[in-house]
């Protein structure tokens, strides 16, 4: 049992790095608490304004390359294209086949600006430590430790 | 079979994270052996092709045995074609596969390369600089100095640096490194000779970029970027060895340096994950102790393009560290009327896999080393060294945390045998940065360092506490242990002036 979680997501310690914890009824909503818990890593995501939607298409072998390609292309979208993703719409996860898993969402944010505060900045997703866990009642437990 | 203390349930693919292998050294008693006060090692055992090798203090060991280090040495240790032992820098904790402070060096036939053993910053690196200055003559200018470097070198995170490449121009500057740079104009010829590969690995290919790679490198050349990333005006404070800081250039107490510390940036970390992700799509993860671990053949066509594409983001880093001490001296000239004389002492990579000559069982062959948080530490003679260095051996520039000393050591022949020529990087972290946020503020950390004299600016004041010097080891002891064992050899202690947190 997944037990009631305290929030959509937690940090925990970890020396190096950053190491969270995100929970949601369904696999999508996890993969969106998760992303949430990446950004609130980097800038305060409520200063993002919702200006512009990128659509966002990831495959992955399995989940846990899949989830590594979600939340790197946020990463990608901020070094590339100063793009600074504020929220998550419409995410989808296709069921797995032989080909593995593919998963299709917006992205929503804004360009850098200059009174936008970044606060951090995370080298990469990472494996290491990853967990994807689906409960008995359905909900899933996701953990992700991110390169800062 | 618990995992972060949740089960797992068998079946469905889940996330290997530190594997069967992992909980299975987890679940032996931990057999040590202590070789002398500086040396430890962890005997062959299961899998293990070699030992691990942990060059620590007892007190730092203690430390050592908290986290996932040991566990991923051994890991290591059980990698195809390594030799001679799986090394562990005084500074090490653990790291994603690898741990950070891991040495290890494969036979080019039978051996694997790994991204996951060089690190997702690739180059990430430490250069620094010499003045004729002294302390009084920057005297009451330090806010000036930072100011400056502050819109000189921009962090870049989110807004991206001064210039924007263009496709091409990015490819040359992968292909060259810090070359290019000078090449337009922005550096001295002596800067080349003074930087491990002459601030070039020719074994670059930039054709073997991703796209996406290529974009995050476009607009992010000439920045620091965050997180332990700094630029710190230095003096410095103690000699210990006079023949070797001679010879670097290391005068007397009170002399100015400037210590550049950052990466190749979001191209590097493209490489890394685009490298992981080719070698699980062509290898599979059958039989990995930790999905980190993932590697190819040295001589497999995924091997080599991943190392042609490493060697790409090292040049990108070396010409992107070279874009910012040019920053550097502008800055100088402009507050301080010149530059004084600043001459790069060297520069040096922390995560990065080589090709190099080394002697294993009495022959001189080529190897892989991947230092990942190490720094090389070649002695003297080592043909790779710039003529004026061969002599004594290569500076090793080792930084300490925010606000804390860092050092210049010198490369030993010993070390070739102790560790394929390498030391310890950093002073590597002891705390989570959650527990730093808990127990330091942003502007108590900032009060205390004015305190004693050091300017501070920064970007983030929660990047400042996350940070905070008590957040690390001690890098005295770091160096220490690094000197004892034989390493590296001290030569000079710095403390900071003026640091620039990106």
């Amino acid at each position: 049992m997944m037990g009631k979680p305290p929030a959509p997501f937690r940090f925990l310690d970890h020396t190096a790095d950053a190491k969270f914890q995100a929970f949601g009824s369904s696999l999508e909503e996890a993969f969106v608490q998760a992303a949430q818990a990446l950004l609130s890593l980097m800038w305060n995501r409520d200063e993002v304004r919702p200006l512009k939607r990128v659509p966002v298409r990831i495959e992955g072998r399995d989940e846990p390359q899949l989830l590594l390609g979600f939340l790197e292309e946020i990463l990608f979208l901020l070094d590339a294209r100063s793009f600074l993703v504020g929220g998550v719409e419409e995410i989808r996860i296709d069921s797995a086949n032989t080909r593995g898993r593919v998963l299709t969402a917006f992205f929503t944010g804004e360009k850098y600006r200059d009174d936008h505060e970044i606060h951090g900045e995370v080298k990469a997703v990472t494996y290491n430590d990853m967990v994807i866990e689906r409960g008995e009642d359905g909900s899933y437990m996701i953990q992700v430790v991110v390169d800062i | 079979l618990t995992l972060a203390g949740r089960s797992i349930r068998a079946g469905e693919a889940k996330a290997p994270a530190d594997g069967l292998f992992g909980l299975f050294f987890e679940c032996k008693t931990m057999d040590i052996k202590k070789i002398n006060d500086w040396t430890w090692e962890i005997p062959r055992q299961g899998e293990m092709r070699v030992p691990a090798v942990l060059y620590t203090s007892r007190a730092l060991l203690d430390a050592l045995k908290r986290d996932k280090t040991l566990d991923q040495a051994r890991n290591v240790a059980c990698l195809p074609g390594i030799k001679r032992g799986a090394y562990v820098m005084p500074d090490a904790h653990q790291g994603y596969g690898f741990p950070i402070g891991g040495v290890a060096a494969f036979d080019m036939e039978e051996g694997i390369i790994s991204p996951g053993g060089v690190g997702y910053d690739i180059n990430c690196g430490v250069r620094l600089l010499k003045t004729d200055f002294m302390r009084p003559d920057i005297q009451g200018r330090e806010r000036e100095l930072l100011q400056g470097i502050t819109r000189e070198v921009p962090a870049g995170v989110g807004k991206g640096g001064a210039v924007r490449l263009s496709r091409h121009v990015l490819m040359e500057v992968c292909t060259k490194g810090a070359q290019w740079v000078v090449e337009q104009g922005c550096g001295l010829a002596e800067d080349l000779l003074h930087t491990e590969e002459n601030g070039r690995m020719s074994s670059a290919d930039p054709g073997c970029l991703s796209q996406r790679a290529v974009e995050r490198g476009i607009p992010q050349l000439g920045t620091l970027g965050a997180g332990n990333h700094f630029l710190e005006i230095q003096e410095l404070e103690t000699i210990f060895d006079p023949e070797a800081a001679g010879v670097f250039g290391l005068r007397e107490k009170g002399q100015i340096l400037v210590m550049i510390h950052c990466g190749s940036r979001g191209l590097g970390h493209q490489v890394a994950s685009d490298s992981i992700r080719a070698m699980e799509n062509k290898y599979g993860l059958k039989g990995l102790p930790d999905r980190e671990l993932i590697h190819a053949p040295i001589r497999s066509a995924i091997g080599r393009q991943y190392y042609k594409a490493m060697a790409s983001a090292v040049n990108f880093a070396f010409a992107n560290r070279q874009m910012i001490a040019h920053g550097v001296r502008r800055v100088f000239e402009k507050v301080m009327g010149s530059a004084g004389g600043m001459i790069q002492i060297y520069d040096v990579c922390h995560n990065v896999a080589k090709v190099e000559r080394h002697e294993v069982s009495g022959r001189t062959r080529e190897f892989c080393v991947h230092r990942k948080g190490a720094t090389r530490s070649f002695g003297p003679g080592r043909p790779e060294l710039p003529a004026s260095y061969r002599q004594v051996g290569q500076p090793v520039i080792i930084p300490g945390s925010m606000g804390t000393a860092s050092y210049v050591l010198v490369g030993t022949d010993k070390a070739e045998a102790l560790s394929f020529g390498s030391t310890a990087h950093g002073a590597g972290r002891q705390m989570s940065r959650k527990e730093a946020l808990r127990r330091f503020s942003g502007e108590q950390v900032k009060q205390d360092m004015r305190s004693r004299g050091i300017h501070l600016a920064a970007n983030s004041m929660k990047g400042v506490a996350e940070e905070a010097s008590g957040a690390y080891k001690d890098v005295d002891e770091v160096v220490r242990i690094s000197h004892q064992a034989g390493l590296g050899r001290l030569v000079a202690r710095l403390k900071p002036v003026a640091v620039m947190k990106g």
